[in-house]
């Protein structure tokens, strides 16, 4: 198992043997049909200060398994710092523009299109840079897992546990593109021929 | 129709509400319980399927909205491991309480809910953050693309936050939704629910589901409550009317748990080459 690059192990709950295990899991329900009011809070998409050194925009668009826009879907990013830290500062609900929490969340516009401010991930334990990401939507069952890797690191993304079991065409929807101002562009596609990879763990 | 996704085709979102063949109630409910055979013979036949179905075609936005893959099976990095980290700061104590953010009373039926976070060794989930939203008393939610024609309340907005204490407590004080109509089908309408969305000790564990009311007569009829495909792990939905919980005079209570899982209890040793 991968938990023993895990440094900060003792901030998860104990492992406990999984025969102790007694209460089945709550499953989960679409976020729809209207969520924008209950789930919205005031900066909710700039996990860095648009200002900061550093900060960079990723963003994209949403599509369905026609090719059209998603225009009711919410994306959630988390990832480390730059530097590879795992933020454990609070405040990822109440933005006080200096403090790096590394939670973010945006809701697709009427084009499809999410967008963060936010600083470049980094890499923890040398591994390859991602945001983790969840897809949620109108007409969506349940939460979809997927990262965002970097597209530089190419000896890291080639190490990638998940990233090396990939079909070139698979390993092309989770990493991003750089764009020509520095920021990240990362389309997401629940349905058709460049479907997103989904995960589970 | 061929249409090229590098060319944005965006439709008014208001647009996408209602299914483009507006079946009948009884073909509805008929596609449910086909599915839901079928899904019991996938499962005896050894197949491993989730609780909830991204393939479930009675609820119909999700036919072009759900993955046709199968979803690979990744052992967890370190950020997927961990969670944001809330504490009170994040959300003030009146969030909770969803009849106390405007001038005067919502009308309806004041409740309270309460109940503990837990994983699933039953241990409480301390300090995370725990968001709701829903209908008012009529069945109207306040998102302009609801033009459901049921009132507005001016006193109630519908949305609400929490942290869980110590012992993985949360406790909402808010007024009970009405059912709303909302054009899958002919005469669709939804079990009263209210919208959940909770955050756990690592990012995975992360849920959004809906908490629905004991005795619904709607729960048959409607697709998104059957996109759950057993009935054990719907009834985990269903919050208990609690009388202990009741406030004489004032509110009816009711009692939901909520269990988040994972990564720890379901991380199978994949074979060699196989993730």
């Amino acid at each position: 198992m991968r938990f023993d690059k895990l440094s900060d192990r003792a901030q998860l709950s104990d492992p406990a043997p999984l025969s102790d295990r007694k209460l089945a899991k709550t499953p989960g329900q679409t976020v729809g049909p209207f969520f924008a009011y209950g789930t919205e809070y005031p900066k909710m998409h700039q996990v860095a200060h648009p200002h900061s050194p550093g900060a960079i925009v990723l963003g994209g668009t949403v599509y369905d398994g026609a090719g059209a826009p998603i225009p009711d879907a919410m994306i959630e990013i988390w990832a480390p710092d730059a530097d590879g830290t795992v933020s454990r500062a609070r405040g990822a609900f109440r933005r006080d523009d200096h403090t790096f929490t590394g939670f973010g969340r945006s809701f697709t516009n009427d084009d499809g299109h999410y967008e963060f401010w936010t600083r470049d991930a980094g890499a923890s334990a040398g591994g390859a840079a991602f945001y983790a990401c969840i897809v949620y939507a109108r007409g969506l069952p349940d939460k979809l897992h997927t990262r965002i890797y970097l597209p530089e690191d190419a000896p890291s993304l080639d190490a990638d546990p998940l990233l090396r079991t990939l079909t070139p065409e698979e390993r092309a929807t989770l990493v991003a593109t750089r764009t020509a101002d520095g920021g990240l562009r990362h389309d997401l596609r629940l349905q058709g021929d460049r479907e997103t990879v989904f995960l589970v763990f | 129709m061929t249409i090229d996704a590098d060319q944005p085709h965006a439709a008014a979102p208001e647009s996408l509400l209602a299914s483009p063949d507006m079946p009948s109630q009884a073909r509805i409910t008929q596609e449910i319980r086909e599915l839901h055979a079928a899904y019991d013979g996938r499962e005896a036949a050894g197949e491993a399927l989730p609780a909830t179905m991204h393939d479930f075609p009675p609820y119909r936005s999700s036919i072009l909205r759900h993955p046709t893959k199968n979803p690979k099976l990744v052992d967890p990095e370190t950020i997927e491991l961990l969670s944001p980290a809330f504490g009170q700061r994040d959300v003030a104590a009146i969030e909770s309480d969803l009849t106390l953010q405007h001038a005067g009373e919502p009308l309806g039926e004041r409740i309270t809910v309460q109940g503990r976070l837990l994983d699933s060794w039953g241990r409480p989930v301390r300090n995370q953050l725990i968001e709701i939203w829903q209908a008012n008393s009529a069945g109207r939610y306040i998102h302009q693309r609801d033009q459901h024609p049921a009132p507005l309340d001016p006193n109630f907005t519908g949305a609400g936050r929490v942290i869980t204490d110590d012992d993985g407590h949360y406790r909402f004080t808010t007024i009970k939704p009405g059912p709303y109509p909302w054009k899958n089908h002919v005469n669709a309408w939804r079990p009263a629910h209210i919208h959940f969305s909770v955050f756990g000790n690592a990012f995975t564990q992360r849920i959004v589901t809906q908490m629905y009311f004991p005795g619904d007569p709607l729960f048959a009829l409607d697709p998104i409550y059957n996109s759950i495909r057993r009935q054990q792990d719907r009834d985990r939905l269903i919050a208990d009317y609690d009388h202990g919980l009741t406030v004489p005079e004032f509110s009816m209570g009711y009692r939901w748990d909520i269990v988040i899982d994972g990564p720890d209890a379901t991380w199978i040793e994949p074979e060699e080459g196989e993730h």
